[in-house]
């Protein structure tokens, strides 16, 4: 068998990773940032009615696999997907694979996986990762939001790809089996863009895009007397924590989303996509800003009603921008839509 | 973000691997920079853990006072609860209920007890101790 030429490269987040190292095994050149924005991933909500341990739900991206579907579909890639109940199937299902050298995208739990470092395992079930090899029990993988290759053994990949709990991966497993000769990287592109506009600015429910976080700064006022200055600051840093980790590049994939535009600009050979990625990478700085003062009154452990007017208009200011920016955005990709 | 002002404060990652960021480089471009952790980042990620290990406190604590048994005391460690604890082990919820109350687990049968030792991978003997709390995290 000849080594497989997998090219492990980093990403700041695990699906965009998978899907554009798969994509480029195959030999389309594609990096995170133009998976990221074909397959709209920039998005906001805040979701009061939904809680996770206790804490409404925040997020800064799309549910799961839902970048990467969107990704190959508007690349026109043909992927095979499939789940498992039996384990022992799966895992011999993907052993036939790497047989024939096709390195192989897995849905996991990372509560046991045993590579990544301790602070980040929680019952999270939906991180991606590539299987390119194995050499006997051994799996070589590549994690995308890890910087080298890492490897599993057979019970404890087994053990993640059937995690229990919320979103079970069951197994779940997926590569490109057609990926078309000439790629309509332009087309796709604008269908991402206008598809990441609409959703920050026209979705008629308050808890989505610029409205979402407008609605997050009103919130976030009234936390220290509803609930506690305790309870108050653990939301602010769930906030915080969805913002930043979980490989969002920084500033809540804000910064991904500049690298792309600033991508567009050379794609389309038209500046005024560098001028919205500039904007963008303000808009980031301010993100970063809020964490950092929302961290500062978390390690303080106590807030006054001041504090919390600051960080609130922290984000009504991120709120006021990025509604601008998308509305102009969406008048850009609506007029590039007609030419190509 | 400029790729000068790219956070390196030790933390979280233990070292294990560097976050990837995406920043600007002298001349305007976007490149991608590693960071071995943002101390911002370091706060709100000690907050999560310090709120999961309170949790294991009390729980150890109460199974010290008798009112409930080590099996308990090992969910809350492992962040499970009774559904995730019978999907894991098999064990089916009702019989979860029983084994956390005090002397409870000394009623499950070995298999029952090879089911939760294996789920938090620990040995049947460690099921029915606490960890000394200086050597733990709780």
């Amino acid at each position: 068998m000849t080594e497989p030429a997998f090219e492990h490269r980093q990403s700041a987040h695990c699906e965009n990773g998978v899907t554009a190292n798969l994509f480029r095994f195959h030999g389309l050149d594609i990096n995170e940032p133009l998976v990221f924005g074909i397959g709209s991933g920039l998005f906001f909500a805040h979701m009061p009615f939904m809680k996770l341990n206790g804490i409404p739900v925040t997020g800064f991206r799309p549910f799961p696999g839902i970048i990467f579907q969107r990704a190959a579909k508007r690349l026109g890639i043909k992927m095979k997907v499939k789940t498992y109940r039996n384990p022992q199937k799966a895992m011999s299902e993907l052993d036939a694979n790497l047989e024939q050298g096709i390195p192989t995208g897995c849905v996991v739990g990372v509560f046991h996986l045993t590579y990544f470092p301790e602070p980040y395992r929680f019952h999270f079930n939906a991180h991606n990762l590539v299987a390119f090899e194995r050499k006997g029990d051994t799996y070589y993988i590549s994690d995308p939001v890890m910087e080298t290759i890492t490897t599993l053994s057979r019970r404890d990949f087994e053990r993640v790809r059937f995690a229990k709990g919320t979103a079970r991966p069951k197994g779940k497993m997926y590569w490109p089996v057609a990926i078309p000769e000439e790629v309509n990287l332009r087309r796709a592109i604008i269908k991402g863009i206008r598809k990441t506009c609409y959703d920050m600015t026209e979705i008629p429910l308050h808890f989505f895009g610029a409205k979402g976080i407008r609605y997050l700064a009103k919130r976030m006022l009234k936390w220290p007397q509803q609930l506690g200055d305790r309870k108050a600051l653990q939301y602010l840093g769930q906030v915080v924590r969805m913002q930043e980790e979980i490989g969002t590049g920084g500033a809540g994939f804000r910064f991904m989303y500049a690298a792309f535009l600033q991508e567009c600009a050379r794609i389309f050979n038209d500046d005024r996509f560098a001028a919205f990625s500039l904007q963008m990478t303000e808009i980031g700085d301010d993100w970063r800003a809020f964490a950092y003062e929302a961290s500062r009154l978390v390690k303080n452990r106590s807030s006054q009603g001041s504090d919390w007017a600051s960080v609130s208009l922290a984000l009504q200011g991120i709120a006021t921008k990025e509604q601008q920016l998308f509305e102009a955005l969406y008048k850009l990709a609506k007029e590039w839509d007609k030419k190509i | 973000m400029k790729e000068k002002e790219v956070p390196q404060d030790d933390g979280m990652l233990q070292g294990k691997t560097r976050d990837l960021y995406y920043v600007l480089d002298e001349n305007g471009n976007y490149v991608n920079a590693l960071s071995t952790g943002w101390e911002a980042k370091n706060i709100v990620m000690q907050q999560a853990w310090d709120i999961i290990n309170e949790a294991v406190a009390e729980v150890r604590a109460k199974v010290l006072r008798n009112e409930a048994s080590t099996l308990l005391y090992h969910m809350e460690k492992n962040q499970m609860d009774i559904k995730l604890l019978a999907q894991y082990s098999g064990v089916s919820r009702s019989r979860i209920r029983e084994h956390v109350r005090p002397g409870g687990l000394e009623k499950a049968s070995q298999a029952e007890k090879e089911a939760y030792a294996s789920s938090f991978r620990i040995s049947v003997e460690q099921l029915f101790k606490l960890d000394d709390p200086h050597t733990n995290n709780d």
